[in-house]
């Protein structure tokens, strides 16, 4: 019931200033999405979208940031096996 | 995709998992709230990849699960009458009221139809002018919103033939139930993810407090949820009790505020009665009183229903964590997905039906 995923935003319909709508994308598939809540959201920006709605902006620097750190987890526990083999 | 294959990376779920292991030195009970997650949690097995020493519990937090009888039956009667046409997301159309369900209605001759966005149903009103169109707005904070929307733009439109039927549900105020149950054993919440999206996290900071409890702001992906199990343990192990934010890719701590500001225009806090375990105290959102003319609570005056759950149904005690779906009688045998007796066997996210579903593929 909860369930919303990223999608990029293709592009942005603002003839209506009350429901401002954009074009989105989710792994190719394009869906009429409300944004209305997100007036810094434009075209390239990943939202997660909920029931037609758009949620939040996903936020890609810290994607990128937490996807690294778990990157440095693996490599410090890859270091860890690699002295337990030691 | 891109933002959700990251997040399922096995090898990464493996690390996380050995993390856990490394952390942990006594049992730790930690309930995740959401259905989503607990779906999450079944389709991927991700139990497999904790220690011994944590048991998850699966909440109430499927709002499709939790709605009253009372207003399944009322939205049944509603949709029997012959100038209506009812509307909800598919799931709620399969929750077996006392008698009959609305897909039930449906093939006796009644307009019921699926949408995909309460946006959807303006439409519908507005295409069909003569019939009355009522959304039967279930969900949490998440949805809130969208079905807040709806109504909003159906009085810009000028469109009078819609109304929402509301059963909305709220997040905290079942935590603060739960934990405040003599009987309760969680020590530690994953909060649900996308209800935070909208609402932040600043409510959630006093509970921890009050109740001594870590609460982790959680996704919905396998990366995400061990993680934030991760977090929960470091707690619980330091002795510490805080709100952390493990989806900060999405949640930020004030939330999504213009649609908090569309909440609190179109909604007001009621008292709600949760299917199976009773009424919360402020638990629920109705419509604003200026709002009325679109409130299909007033609009089909119907009396007082009052509705017996089913006696075989433990629904109320799965939806606490104080058992789990396997523990039912009547699990697998009078209910199933195709013929459930209560509500957590018909959303894919409540935890009975994720049960039948994922242990019968593993078996
Ligand atoms: S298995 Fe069916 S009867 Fe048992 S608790 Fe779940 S929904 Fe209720």
């Amino acid at each position: 019931m909860c369930l919303a995923v990223p999608g990029k935003i293709i592009s942005v319909d603002e003839s209506n200033p009350d429901l401002r709508m954009a074009k989105v994308s989710f792994g190719g598939i394009i869906k009429e999405i409300c944004v209305q809540w997100l007036p810094e959201a434009g075209v390239e920006d990943y939202i997660i979208a909920h029931a037609g709605m758009a949620l939040n902006k996903l936020d890609e620097e810290d994607a990128r940031l937490s996807l690294e750190a778990f990157e440095q987890l693996e490599k410090s526990l890859d270091e860890e096996e690699e002295s337990d083999i030691n | 995709m891109k933002y959700v294959e990251e997040y399922r990376d096995l090898r990464l779920v493996r690390k996380i998992s050995e993390e856990i292991k490394k952390v942990v030195s006594q049992p730790w009970v930690i309930m995740e709230i959401c259905g989503g997650q607990t779906h999450s949690i079944l389709k991927y097995n991700l139990e497999e990849f904790l220690p011994k020493e944590i048991s998850l519990v699966h909440g109430p937090g499927c709002p499709v699960c939790v709605t009253s009888l009372e207003l399944i039956d009322k939205a049944i009667k509603i949709a029997s009458e012959k100038d209506v046409i009812m509307s909800s997301f598919g799931d709620m159309l399969r929750v077996p009221g006392s008698e009959k369900d609305l897909l039930q209605v449906k093939a006796e001759g009644g307009d019921v139809r699926m949408v995909y966005s309460p946006l959807d149903a303006i439409k519908l009103a507005k295409e069909n002018p003569d019939k009355k169109v009522v959304f039967f707005a279930v969900g949490f904070e998440t949805t809130a919103p969208a079905n807040a929307l709806s109504v909003v733009e159906a009085k810009r439109q000028g469109v009078t033939n819609y109304s929402i039927l509301s059963s909305h549900v709220l997040v905290p105020p079942a935590i603060e139930a739960i934990l405040s149950s003599p009987d309760s054993r969680i020590q530690g919440f994953l909060a649900a993810g996308h209800v935070c999206t909208i609402m932040g996290y600043e409510e959630y900071i006093p509970l921890a407090k009050k109740y001594k409890v870590p609460i982790v702001i959680t996704g919905f992906e396998p990366v995400d949820i061990l993680q934030g199990i991760l977090a929960t343990v470091k707690q619980l192990e330091n002795g510490e009790a805080v709100v952390e934010n493990q989806y900060s890719r999405v949640v930020s701590r004030e939330g999504n505020i213009p649609a908090q500001k569309l909440l609190k225009d179109v909604f007001r806090v009621i008292d709600r009665k949760w299917r199976g375990i009773g009424n919360i105290p402020r638990s629920g959102f109705a419509l604003a009183e200026k709002f009325a003319g679109f409130d299909a609570d007033k609009i089909f005056d119907l009396g007082k229903i009052i509705s017996p759950e089913s006696p075989l149904c433990i629904a109320g005690e799965v939806l606490q964590g104080h058992k789990k779906p396997t523990d039912c009688p009547a699990f697998g045998k009078e209910c199933s997905p195709e013929n459930p007796l209560g509500a957590p066997m018909v959303s894919s996210e409540g935890a009975c039906a994720a049960y039948f579903h994922y242990r019968k593929i593993r078996n």
